[in-house]
């Protein structure tokens, strides 16, 4: 009986002596950090995604208390966050254009042409290493899903044609998808940008159009359509001048054959032009 | 006497030969095609740069593109006729680069009409290897190197011996078996260009042991009293990496990120140098290669001297397409690229064509099954790496710590790991990724 209240007396002595130790550093040694990090920081998406530059939210919101970057640099916050987390601080907003990911490739399985089947490793960046892939045309989308594999947001996706499919709500630009595809079809747009020239294969005419349904021909109907220097042809490629992206209207596209350029439509997605052929061809089941 | 055990490298594997079907049959020439698409890069370097224009006429040999700098070679017209276009056309990567299309004239001659003479043994080494570059030569046993870098020995570093690899390991090619055979002439003379540029005193022609009517012709031939000696090695792929038949010949090993040079060692393949012997004295330049073109899905399989430039599509024509090829490859099986497209262009590293069926092809199912850790791979790597573990990061896309810290960059693609894995991983593909996304990351960001 002694023995149990000993120990229950050494134990409750032990306790309370390190306890107070506890207390003590915490009061000596206390770094006093500045509250608006920890606060700016719920506030951010937790992404992680790095596109402010930065390794991650926390070294983003230390380096928004800091005063070195203003909110707008975080691509991945609503534009509602933005100016909250601006009001906070105290600082202005900067709200930049919602920046999007565009694939300029609309190439899918059902209407470009595969001209060698892959067999491996199942990835873009490996398949590209073969041969190219196997795609008849060489600047293609290959369809593997490298960049939804390696979007932080879940924001690709791909069709049932294997075509990858940007949510533009959801993505945040923060350029994943632009690293990971081996073709570089990806590039960073503002949303606003409605002219969009879904195709990068250089080759001109009925050559790019047998490699694929949808392709720029370069037949420079576009251009002609256009507010003069708006759209210009540039290696067998039509090539929209973004700076003049005020001027842009849907008069450019109606007239484009195969429909490789479109109006990216914030409601009901990408609209082809009136002249635009119906796509046609089939998957093909095997070597051709 | 004793037999002596064949000289050989640790690990690597013996794949079947394949060779039979070809090794017999004597080089034969191959005819112009109606377009020739001759890569503005074939090499590995700067591209060439043209030096003719649209429409203009050109002889068979003339140079038609200068060199981009020194890591780059000039090219040379394989046919006469006249420059159809300079476009992009489709090359064995599958992206479209920058070529010369020559549309040979009809009947046009085999004889090389651009002709000069030199006095190599007049020649200091900077001039060889000034007049070896003029020649357009890389290494043609696939890597397609420019040989002059090669021979261009730099400052404060010494070459005491030349390897001349004739190993040839990978199944199916017998090009440079034959070549041995039929041009043993052209390669002394090589050897001997090599010996004069690089300021080495002995020659070793390294040559694996499935080859003894080589090895005994060659010793017949040489008779013992030139700087150069045959030497037999084993019969085990990669022997023809060069840091492998620098390690069985030599037991000298190339240090991680080194070159032959650091060891004292200039190899090159028995192609190259037989080619340099006919090339430089006459001052021409690269124009055509021996190609094995084999396996079971061609009707005629041989060895043939293929213009540089020839589509794949004229080249089946002639020796003929089985109903059942599946598969193409060019150089060997186990290294060598799959085309995906008819169209591409014969260039000065493509040593075979090899067209499989799909019994071949079947072989090999798609499924990967996960690693079991039996350590097969690392047992064939011939060059100490754990092929296990860093398939394992690579599937979990640990890219940079492949590289850093389990030497990613010393791996050169032999496949070993790949051929002997029992759960069918693509590993050397894995490799191949991380190495592309490396280099990626490295290189400043542009468009």
């Amino acid at each position: 009986m002694t023995a149990l209240v000993v120990a229950g007396a050494i134990m409750a002595l032990l306790g309370l002596s390190l306890s107070s130790m506890l207390a003590l550093a915490n009061k000596k040694l206390y770094i006093a950090e500045d509250p608006r990090i920890e606060a700016a920081e719920n506030m951010l998406p937790h992404a992680n995604c790095g596109a402010c530059g930065f390794p991650g939210c926390r070294a983003f919101a230390e380096a928004l208390v800091t005063g070195v970057v203003t909110p707008g640099r975080c691509s991945a916050s609503s534009i509602e966050t933005v100016k909250s987390l601006a009001a906070m601080l105290g600082v202005e907003a900067d709200v930049r254009a919602k920046r999007v990911a565009r694939l300029a490739c609309a190439g899918s399985r059902h209407v470009a042409r595969r001209r060698a089947l892959y067999r491996g490793l199942q990835s873009c960046r490996a398949a590209s290493l073969v041969g190219g892939g196997g795609k008849g045309c060489a600047w293609g989308c290959l369809g593997l899903g490298d960049c939804a594999a390696s979007c932080p947001f879940g924001a690709i996706t791909l069709n049932k044609h294997h075509l990858p499919v940007v949510d533009e709500y959801k993505c945040t630009a923060c350029g994943e998808c632009v690293v990971a595809c081996p073709k570089k079809l990806f590039s960073l747009h503002e949303a606003d940008h409605r002219l969009w020239v879904a195709c990068k294969n250089q080759q001109v005419g009925k050559v790019a159009e047998a490699e694929c349904e949808v392709a720029c021909t370069g037949c420079g109907r576009c251009a002609r359509d256009a507010v003069e220097g708006l759209i210009s042809i540039v290696d067998g490629l039509a090539t929209i001048d973004y700076s003049k992206n005020d001027l842009a209207s849907l008069d450019a596209i109606q007239r484009c054959p195969t429909g490789a350029i479109v109006w990216m439509d914030p409601e009901k997605g990408p609209i082809k032009g009136q002249k635009a052929k119906q796509v046609v061809r089939v998957e093909l089941a095997g070597v051709s | 006497m004793i037999q002596r055990r064949v000289k050989t490298f640790g690990r690597g594997v013996h794949p079947p030969e394949h060779k039979d079907a070809t090794k017999d049959l004597a080089v034969k020439r191959l005819g112009f095609a109606p377009e020739l698409v001759v890569p503005l890069l074939q090499h590995l370097g700067a591209p060439a740069r043209p030096i003719v224009r649209k429409g203009q006429e050109v002889v068979r040999g003339e140079p038609i593109a200068a060199p981009g700098g020194f890591v780059s070679v000039p090219m040379h017209a394989p046919a006469t006729g006249v420059v159809a276009r300079i476009d992009k056309a489709v090359t064995a990567t599958g992206h479209m680069a920058p070529a010369i299309i020559i549309k040979p004239y009809p009947g046009s001659t085999q004889q090389i009409l651009y002709t000069g003479e030199a006095d190599i043994d007049a020649m200091t080494p900077e001039q060889i290897v000034a007049a070896v570059q003029d020649t357009g030569m890389v290494g043609l046993g696939g890597a397609a190197f420019p040989t002059h870098v090669k021979m261009a020995v730099p400052q404060g570093k010494t070459v005491d011996t030349v390897i001349a690899n004739g190993c040839e390991c990978e199944p199916y090619l017998t090009t440079d078996h034959r070549l041995m055979l039929e041009q043993h002439e052209n390669l002394f003379r090589g050897i001997a260009i090599a010996l004069k540029a690089t300021g080495a005193r002995e020659a070793i022609i390294g040559i694996e042991d499935n080859k003894p009517d080589v090895i005994d012709a060659l010793r017949a031939k040489l008779n013992g009293n030139a700087p150069i000696r045959v030497e037999p090695v084993k019969t085990k792929y990669p022997q023809g990496a060069e840091k492998m038949l620098i390690k069985a010949l030599l037991r000298r090993e190339v240090p991680s990120g080194g070159l032959p040079v650091d060891v004292h060692v200039g190899v090159f393949n028995v192609a190259t140098l037989a080619q340099l012997a006919e090339l430089m004295p006459r001052r021409r330049g690269l124009i055509e290669r021996i190609v094995t073109i084999t396996g079971p899905g061609v009707q005629k399989p041989g060895n043939y001297l293929v213009p540089l430039g020839t589509p794949l599509r004229y080249i089946f024509d002639q020796v003929g397409l089985n109903r059942d090829a599946r598969q193409i490859i060019l150089g060997g099986p186990m290294m060598g690229l799959s085309v995906a497209s008819l169209d591409v262009p014969v260039t000065k590293g493509v040593s075979g064509i090899i067209v499989l069926t799909e019994e071949e092809t079947a072989a090999r199912p798609n499924k990967i099954y996960p690693c079991i850790k039996c350590g097969q791979c690392v047992e064939a790597c011939p060059v100490s790496l754990n092929p296990s573990l860093m398939g394992d990061m690579a599937r979990r896309r640990e890219y940079k710590r492949m590289e850093d810290q389990y030497h990613l960059n010393d791996c050169f693609e032999c496949a070993c790991c790949t051929y002997v894995c029992p759960s069918n991983i693509p590993l050397v593909q894995y490799f191949r990724v991380a190495k592309a996304l490396n280099r990626e990351k490295k290189a400043p960001a542009n468009g």
